[in-house]
């Protein structure tokens, strides 16, 4: 049994549970594979081989007792490096924090601990998840699987890459303004942003707090309705974690999409940045739905191209204010010989950031700074309104929203790294559903010139489930999920 | 809004962020690009509209006022890059 690669983290689980294989087997196929298939892609900053399998003896332990087994007992996984592990590195992509150890772990980290599931290690990303391609990290940009030269997407590129060449069965993301909906459509895997609340921030290194949200990417959406059942729930130690009753994420995979009405938002459609082989690949997808019992709507989303100029005014006025942290005297970084107490602050911040973190910390001080509030960040809020209003306003005639997820497929490394606003534009489809707190996911429905390309799912809010299953039943029809690059197979 | 040295001088101070000379330029011009593109937003009609700093429009809960975390001073300091006798050192401060 070498072909764990080839499986589901379902598959893995339920081959665990009847004891076909165990997860001490499991854990070192996979850690093979990084080790051997790492080197071309860069996905990972540290791999934890010792604690992994230490963690695989336990869970076999576990299943062998029949003691508190649960869905994922025993199943490995990649987490973002931006989720807080006691006693591991936690980096966050950032020279800031190169060095430094959590001293607690997240509530997701500890959800996947109780959980009995196995962390082989921690994913590379975009410094503290500023960015859209993976470049921005300071321990070098990751590769796409399904073309080195090219980019995985960001900022949870190497969770997405890991996962796309099947040396992950699944992973974390966090998803700020489309991190994990952008990389998991330009590496080919099924990535979803819960609803703002439903999983916990706690531990995870913040960079705006009234966007950020956690959460799985993985091969299917089964998979992921699974690895959200764990991750998903009110945290006392996060206040904007929303109390709810826990939920059964894979509870309607299986219904058919009979009568599901889905919404075609006009302006996704006509915008000029928009490659016509990613529209062609998204209005197939549509007509796959309809096959499958669903009809579609027009809908529209009138100021969703006003979301990525409020995005960032919001996102840099937060990020310039949860960044005020790192000071060089607590912890990370610090500056050699510093001269005094301001020498030692710029200096540390100016050498423990890059340059991408830097510019959103001065756009986020510049908006915030005596006499631009107004004209930026309220604006920007009032403009964050109408665009839930639009959202509201296409969910009384739709149950949810299809579209593409990123405009192209993976552009070159480099291609865009002199122009922020260039980069900036990759996330137009994705942004808008951050600042209105919904749940989005992007499942594979195509390929371009042999790249992956994301087809996107917009629910309302805290109707993942439904997200999940127009997914399942998508992926019972078509086989765009199973492929893997050549490469990696 | 086009930013001039100085402003990016300015604001690089109030966000305690040391940048080389040779770097001004540069920040100046794509800060000043950000800032362009971020004012296509002035074209939305907002007048009257109540601003959205949360995407739900709840009260923050609250909890019970307890002591639910324990002093983990020697934890927390381990990690930092100077501590001594249980204090973070810094530079002095009064001469």
């Amino acid at each position: 049994m070498s072909k764990f690669h080839t499986m589901t983290a379902a598959h893995v689980a339920a081959g665990l549970r009847k004891r076909e294989f165990s997860s001490l087997e499991v854990t070192r196929s996979f850690l093979d594979r990084i080790a051997s298939l790492d080197g071309h892609l860069n996905s990972f900053i540290t791999v934890t081989p010792e604690s992994a399998l230490a963690a695989a003896k336990a869970a076999d332990a576990r299943i062998a007792g029949g003691e508190a087994v649960t869905a994922l007992t025993g199943v490995p996984y990649a987490h973002k490096d931006i989720f807080c592990t006691k006693g591991v590195r936690t980096s966050c992509g950032s020279r800031m924090l190169e060095n430094f150890i959590a001293p607690y772990d997240a509530t997701v980290t500890r959800r996947f601990q109780d959980a009995g599931m196995v962390m082989l290690g921690k994913t590379n990303m975009d410094e503290f998840a500023m960015g859209s391609s993976n470049e921005t990290s300071c321990f070098g940009p990751v590769r796409n699987p399904w073309d080195l030269q090219r980019v995985p997407g960001g900022s949870s590129g190497g969770s997405a890459a890991a996962v796309a060449a099947r040396i992950a069965p699944f992973a974390t993301g966090t998803d700020t303004g489309g991190s994990i909906r952008q990389p998991a459509a330009l590496c080919g895997i099924t990535g979803i942003k819960p609803t703002y609340g439903a999983v916990s921030r706690f531990g995870m290194i913040a960079f705006a707090s009234s966007l950020d949200q956690g959460g799985p990417m993985a091969v299917t959406a089964e998979d992921a309705a699974l690895v959200l059942n764990v991750m998903a729930g009110s945290d006392p130690r996060d206040s904007t974690s929303v109390e709810r009753d826990k939920e059964d994420y894979t509870r309607v995979l299986g219904d058919p999409l009979r009568g599901l009405r889905v919404g075609m938002p006009k302006e996704f459609f006509g915008s000029d940045g928009l490659d016509p082989k990613v529209g062609d690949a998204v209005h197939a997808a549509a007509a796959e739905l309809v096959r499958l019992g669903a009809s579609l709507v027009e809908v529209s989303l009138p100021n969703s191209e006003l979301s990525i100029p409020a995005y960032y005014v919001v996102a840099p006025a937060e990020c310039s204010s949860n960044l005020s942290r790192f000071d060089g005297v607590r912890f990370g970084y610090r500056c050699k010989d510093p001269k005094d107490l301001m020498d030692l602050f710029c200096r540390s911040r100016g050498e423990g950031f890059g340059a991408e973190v830097k510019r959103r910390i001065m756009i986020g001080t510049y908006a915030l700074s005596a006499g631009y509030y107004d004209a930026y960040y309220l604006q920007a809020l009032k403009v964050r309104r109408l665009i839930r209003n639009d959202f509201d306003a296409a969910f009384t005639r739709c149950d949810v929203i299809l579209g593409p997820t990123s405009p192209t497929t993976a552009f070159r490394i480099g291609e865009k790294t002199d122009d922020p606003v260039t980069m900036y534009l990759s996330d137009i489809y994705t942004i808008a559903v951050n600042l209105a707190g919904l749940p989005g996911m992007s499942i594979p429905c195509g390929f371009a010139d042999g790249l992956p390309i994301g087809l996107q799912i917009i629910g309302r809010h805290f109707d993942e489930a439904r997200m999940l299953n127009v997914a399942h039943q998508y992926q019972q029809a078509t086989d765009w999920h199973a492929r893997l690059p050549a490469q990696f197979a | 809004m086009s930013l001039s040295r100085q402003d990016v001088e300015k604001i690089a101070h109030l966000a305690r962020l040391q940048i080389t000379e040779e770097q001004i330029p540069g920040f100046a011009a794509q800060l000043s690009n950000i800032l362009a593109f971020v004012e296509q937003m002035n074209s939305a009609r907002t007048a009257g509209v109540e601003p959205m700093a949360h995407p739900f429009d709840t009260p923050t809960r609250m909890r019970d006022d307890v002591v639910t975390e324990i002093n983990e001073r020697e934890v927390m300091q381990s990690i930092a890059p100077a501590v001594e006798a249980g204090l973070y050192l810094v530079p002095k401060v009064i001469e």
